[in-house]
């Protein structure tokens, strides 16, 4: 068994695999050197493990690229797997997320993007199709950049149904129902401090949404200013973070199989994105969001550094795993879902992205 | 008309390794060279013009000598026999 963890950072990619339970890690070589991979994926549901990543190079544009044979070598579509249709008079600025479909559907592949955008591939993620319902939305007009640019940065399809949840800095978090034609935004009881406002209909900078194992209606939400969770698909949120050392942050990972279990990482403040008192720490539910228990075996105190928001994940072992990565080019992971880290890398570039594989 | 582009080694890979390449675009200006350019190296090409034409924010043309962004850009005239030179900005960190 090969567990494979890919690091996504601002000048490359790396792949570290463990072969002995993820007890210890070997980082490989850097790959597509120089470029910022600010999306990674690893699709398992193919013969050949596909490594798709959202790619920039600094002068010469952004694209998707992939590779079937874990990073030996990486091709990408000639005319761009992703490009506005002629006359849209908008350019692909950055791609921020790439999510596989369900194996029943088996080469689809999500794509969030900026400018704020949804796409979707039916060929393992070569090409992509924009998602004309969200584009088209009335709405979209106003999607305010946030500090990291404009963005779709999480898309959650539900592996049961049509439905498809995706989470925009700004925006904040809309639902469609039919698969990506109509949608509808779901962010009542999410906060923006940051509008007149502050508890509008849409306009939220939401940072991450995970979905709990309990099923598709849980959700959970790390917001700017606020950890929320919503029992009914994102119809109405509620504050979870009562326990938590700050209520701001980026990333938020659930567990694939333990309901009312997921993980944060504070910072503590926007005008202050620094761990508190410079304690690099995990806080982990069981109670979805209940209660907070801080983790910090294994994570260092004189940190003053940040998580983003897709540079934390979870693997499917039945012990979860986690994984995350820091602008200061750490990496760390826990086989034991939080109880104890070890460093997996360090003087890296910043980490974007990252993800975990059991590779068959 | 033909063209001479010439390519940064960080882009002549994407042309078969060749620094200079002649092109006949079927008209005279930067937009008409670089379609002609998109359809025998597209990929190519992407690097340097993002999907709506324009050329990308961090990529330089200069024609004989000339910055186009200020010889009107996709409309800036080239001439039969120009040389087009392709080169990245200072950018980065």
């Amino acid at each position: 068994m090969t567990d494979l963890l890919a690091i996504g950072t601002r000048k490359g990619l790396w792949l570290a695999r463990s072969d002995d339970e993820r007890r210890t890690w070997t980082l490989s070589e850097p790959h597509l050197l120089a470029q910022e991979v600010a999306a990674v994926s690893i699709d398992t549901r193919r013969p050949q493990p596909r490594v798709l990543a959202g790619i920039q190079y600094g002068h010469w544009g952004p694209t998707v690229m992939w590779s079937d044979d874990l990073g030996a070598s990486w091709e990408e579509t000639d005319h761009g797997a992703i490009r506005f249709p002629e006359g849209e008079d908008a350019a692909l600025a950055r791609v921020w997320q790439l999510r596989p479909d369900s194996p029943e559907r088996a080469d689809v592949v999500w794509a969030g993007c900026e400018p704020h955008s949804l796409w979707r591939s039916t060929d393992g993620g070569c090409s992509f199709d924009l998602v004309r319902g969200l584009w088209d939305h009335p709405h979209r007009q106003t999607w305010e950049p946030g500090g990291g640019g404009g963005a779709v940065h999480t898309v959650l399809p539900d592996p049961a149904s049509e439905r498809v949840t995706v989470a925009m800095s700004t925006g904040g978090v809309y639902v469609s129902e039919d698969g990506g034609t109509d949608w509808q935004p779901r962010n009542r009881g999410i906060s923006a401090g940051f509008l007149p406002d502050q508890e509008p209909e849409y306009g939220q900078c939401v940072h991450k949404v995970a979905v709990d194992a309990s099923g598709p209606d849980r959700l959970y939400a790390q917001n700017h200013f606020g950890v929320y969770r919503s029992d009914d698909a994102g119809g109405s949120w509620t504050s979870i973070a009562d326990g938590l050392p700050a209520d701001f942050g980026f990333p938020i990972v659930s567990s694939p199989h333990d309901p009312g279990t997921a993980w944060v990482i504070p910072l503590v403040a926007d005008m202050q994105r620094v761990p508190p008192d410079g304690r690099l720490r995990v806080h982990r539910t069981r109670d979805a969001g209940g209660t907070w228990t801080e983790l910090g075996t294994g994570l260092p105190d004189g940190n003053w550094s940040a998580v983003m928001r897709d540079a934390f994940c979870a693997d499917d072992h039945d012990s979860t795993g986690l994984y995350f990565g820091t602008r200061d080019g750490c990496v760390y992971a826990s086989a034991d879902e939080g109880d104890t880290f070890t460093l997996v890398a360090d003087h890296l570039p910043d980490v974007l992205t990252v993800r975990a594989a059991r590779l068959p | 008309m033909t063209v001479q582009v010439l390519l940064p080694g960080a882009l002549a890979g994407l042309a078969g390794g060749a620094k200079h390449l002649d092109l006949e675009p079927a008209g005279g200006t930067l937009a008409d060279l670089l379609d002609a350019l998109a359809a025998e190296h597209p990929m190519l090409c992407r690097r340097i013009r993002d999907e709506t034409g324009q050329v990308r924010r961090f990529v330089n043309v200069y024609v004989d000598g000339d910055d186009v962004r200020f010889q009107g850009g996709l409309t800036a005239p080239v001439r039969d026999g120009a040389e087009v030179q392709v080169l990245p900005s200072v950018a980065g960190g």
